[in-house]
């Protein structure tokens, strides 16, 4: 089953390298969330750096939907029938596909994170919990995106279903992520463990879910 | 050769406008609690020292709180459950999902416009963050997500196979979402007026009680026949739809003979005659 | 009656008895039977809308059984038909490739998702002419000629047990064409099997050891090319059934449909009785008979709807 992950994650990211459409569009979007919000927000009066960290991962929340689209958008091609065809274990293309898209994710978030300092004005205290936060919360949304992704793949209505879906999802890990992040950059003085604990929690079990899940599903797409 | 359409059996139409007896009964009990619960609620039962007639309300409130959240989301997950598992895999599972869910979903939107309105005349309030509200608020988009995987327009199988799995992450979600929010707000001490624990559970008492008591029974057999009629509605759906199942195949098979009666080198598709 | 196993005879690869499939509310195929054994090279035949394509991807595990047995390399399609995948190569209309990877990537990917030994995919891709600087380019930037060209060297590099090919001809210049025709029959003599669907008679002929007729979702018992004629013995005991089975076999093609028809019409209750003699002589024929010997088996392998 790994080894199918690593082909299937490698091929992912190979895509991904020949096209930049994760580099030169879904970035940019993210980079235009945080941007968007400073104006919503009136970016003089309010301050900023005190909702930093929430408007961060809202705008790593809505990129992580596009890239879940893009990401099975690229299967649709030549049929649809690639993935099927190869006859990969499911539980492999899951983690293969969630593991591309996290690593996608990661890169956009060290960016969008360095937008959100310079932009919003904020210090980081904790760096530590800031990274665990990171990669805790990017699998948990890597994973809880794969399952839905490959839920609206190959429908007409995908593009709108899938966010539908996504999104009451991954609520909490917006919620505990950014509780988390505030605690790292010392807006708030409580910590960070327990919304760490949450985040971990989140991640095993929607990697739980895509192991069983995503075969299956693969199959009715 | 095409067939003429099946006739469907035909009990006898009142029966079958109706139903069988066991669910009119079912019916008029559901009529009665109601009537019982309007009038204990309106009438009988005394009002709050605090929020006067507001709190009849509650009356309406819990119940379609417990219809919504637990009973009717529990169903669907249960029977989404079922309806995977390969022992017991049968459409019957499917519909009943599905039909709960629908009910459900009515139900929290009840729900929630209640509480909001209670809200509203009680504390001035249309809405609070407060943890329950919210992952209620959650839960309705979660559910308004699944009926819209049952609606995408495919290969019945396939549809009832996602939507049941869509459910079941649902149901996963469900525990999260609320233990996030309950950290969450548990993080802001809840100013004393709002202290919605405070008010949701005055001390009920006697008649209190025991109209709520009538309420939940209440609303607990609407929903159930709401169940049986949808489910009903559903079955119905899906015999039409195997019925037509038949006539397409024999309609398929009839394109081999007018096929095979003329076959050409090249072998052209079937004549626009085909019967 | 229950068809026979794929367990129960060894070589046998596809086997499929009374297999109805469901794309969305049509029947696509509509109680098809069909044997095919290892080493053969099965040439799908029939008008547009037959069900030749979804007989081959559900050979290939993409379309599910709706009722009856399909085996497919002794897998039980209806329990779990991704195991099969991985041993079948499937080429189908569109072409199943990655539009922004190279054909180089995709091939390569294709061989490994396989579990192909190491090269197979250099091999393959010089084997198709797609050597070099066009290996390189990404699949979008190819003719759609080409691109055939790269999907069959996907199912090239596979090395699969069978081969499922759909209208494999189409958009192949006619070097293409020759190399495809040795391709399949270079495949056949290694003991691969070879199902493919195509409107080109002639050229199926010069490669295929059985034709099959397929229309309206079933497929049907085949005429044959001329030589089948010559072999009605053999045919005698294995279908009992209607007079129509003798006439088949030694009036020349163009009366056929007279045979046919009234073949569609038996009642349902003959075939296990046409079934059972045939299943008895079967096995011996095809032991006795190589790959490449055309005649004999198509009558035996009449079976009247």
């Amino acid at each position: 089953m790994f080894r199918d992950a690593v082909l299937v994650a490698a091929k992912d990211l190979r895509i991904e390298a020949r096209s930049r459409v994760a580099a030169s569009q879904v970035l940019p979007f993210g980079f235009l969330v945080l941007i968007v919000f400073a104006f919503a927000l009136d970016a003089d009066r309010t301050g900023l750096a005190g909702v930093a960290a929430g408007l961060f991962w809202v705008a790593v929340v809505f990129s992580a939907v596009l890239a879940v689209q893009r990401s099975f958008a690229v299967e649709a091609g030549g049929g649809g029938d690639a993935l099927r065809l190869s006859g990969l274990d499911g539980g492999g293309i899951f983690l293969g596909k969630a593991a591309a898209i996290a690593v996608q994710l990661l890169a956009l978030e060290a960016v969008l994170g360095l937008a959100t300092v310079v932009l919003y004005g904020v210090d980081v205290r904790a760096a530590g919990v800031l990274l665990a936060t990171g990669l805790l919360a990017t699998t948990g949304i890597a994973a809880a995106g794969t399952v839905y992704g490959v839920l609206a793949m190959g429908h007409r209505v995908r593009d709108t279903l899938l966010p539908l879906l996504a999104l009451p999802v991954l609520a909490p890990v917006v919620l505990a992520a950014a509780r988390s992040t505030e605690a790292a950059l010392g807006v708030t003085t409580a910590g960070g463990g327990p919304w760490l604990r949450l985040l971990a929690v989140f991640a095993a079990v929607y990697l739980a879910v895509g192991l069983v899940a995503f075969g299956p599903l693969l199959e009715e797409a | 050769m095409s067939a003429p359409a099946p006739a469907l059996p035909s009990p006898a139409p009142t029966r079958a406008r109706r139903g069988p007896t066991p669910i009119r009964v079912l019916g008029l009990a559901t009529v009665a609690a109601l009537a019982a619960t309007t009038w204990l609620a309106l009438v009988a039962s005394p009002a709050d020292v605090n929020q006067r007639d507001a709190v009849r309300l509650l009356y309406l409130h819990v119940p379609t709180a417990w219809l919504a959240m637990y009973l009717s989301f529990a169903v669907t997950t249960l029977a989404s459950a079922l309806y995977l598992w390969p022992r017991t895999r049968s459409r019957f599972w499917d519909i009943t999902a599905g039909a709960s869910a629908e009910i459900g979903i009515v139900f929290i939107g009840l729900t929630l416009a209640i509480g909001s309105i209670w809200g509203r005349t009680t504390w001035g309030v249309w809405w609070t963050w407060d943890a329950r509200l919210t992952s209620t608020a959650v839960l309705f988009v979660t559910y308004l997500g699944y009926l819209a995987v049952r609606r995408i327009p495919s290969d019945t199988e396939v549809r009832s196979r996602r939507a049941a799995v869509v459910a079941l992450v649902a149901f996963v979600n469900v525990p999260l979402v609320h233990k996030s929010v309950e950290w969450w707000r548990g993080l802001h001490q809840p100013a004393s007026i709002l202290d919605e624990r405070r008010l949701l559970d005055p001390q009920i008492t006697g008649l209190m009680a025991a109209t709520l008591l009538v309420a939940v029974v209440a609303f607990t057999l609407l929903y159930a026949w709401l169940l049986v009629h949808r489910f009903r509605l559903g079955w119905l759906e899906q015999r039409a739809e195997d019925e037509g199942l038949a006539l397409a195949l024999a309609e398929r098979r009839a394109e081999a003979s007018a096929a095979d009666a003329s076959p050409t080198p090249l072998g052209v598709g079937p004549e626009p005659s085909a019967s | 009656m229950a068809a026979p196993s794929a367990h129960q005879v060894p070589g046998r690869v596809v086997a499929l008895h009374q297999v109805v499939c469901l794309l969305g509310r049509f029947p696509a195929l509509a109680g098809a039977d069909l044997v095919v054994d290892a080493g053969e090279v099965v040439h799908l035949e029939g008008p547009n809308g037959a069900g030749k394509s979804t007989l081959l991807r559900l050979c290939a595990g993409l379309v599910g059984v709706s009722s009856g047995r399909a085996e497919v390399l002794g897998c039980d399609l209806a329990a779990d038909r991704r195991a099969v995948r991985r041993r079948v190569g499937f080429l189908g209309h569109a072409s199943g490739l990655y539009d922004e990877l190279s054909v180089a990537d995709n091939v390569r990917f294709a061989a490994r998702a396989a579990r192909a030994p190491a090269g197979s995919d250099e091999r393959a891709l010089a084997r198709l002419g797609l050597g070099g600087r066009l290996a390189r380019l990404g699949v979008a930037r190819l003719s759609a000629g080409q691109r055939r060209r790269a999907a069959l060297a996907a199912v090239v590099a596979r090395q699969p047990e069978l081969w499922l090919l759909d209208e494999p001809h189409a958009g192949l210049d006619a070097a293409g064409r020759d190399l495809l025709d040795e391709l399949v029959a270079e495949a056949a003599a290694a003991g691969a099997t070879v199902l493919f669907a195509s409107h080109e008679l002639d050229r199926a002929a010069g490669v295929a050891t059985r034709r099959v007729r397929v229309a309206g979702g079933r497929v049907a018992g085949s005429p044959g090319t001329g030589p089948a004629a010559t072999v009605p013995s053999a045919t005698v005991p294995a279908a009992t059934v209607p007079d129509a089975t003798v006439p088949a076999a030694t009036v020349p093609a163009a009366t056929v449909p007279d045979a046919t028809v009234p073949a569609a019409t038996v009642p349902d209750a003959t075939v296990p009785a046409a079934t059972v003699p045939a299943a008895t002589t079967r096995p011996t024929p095809a032991a006795a008979t190589p790959v490449g010997s055309t005649p004999g088996r198509v009558e035996e392998r009449l079976r009247v709807p």
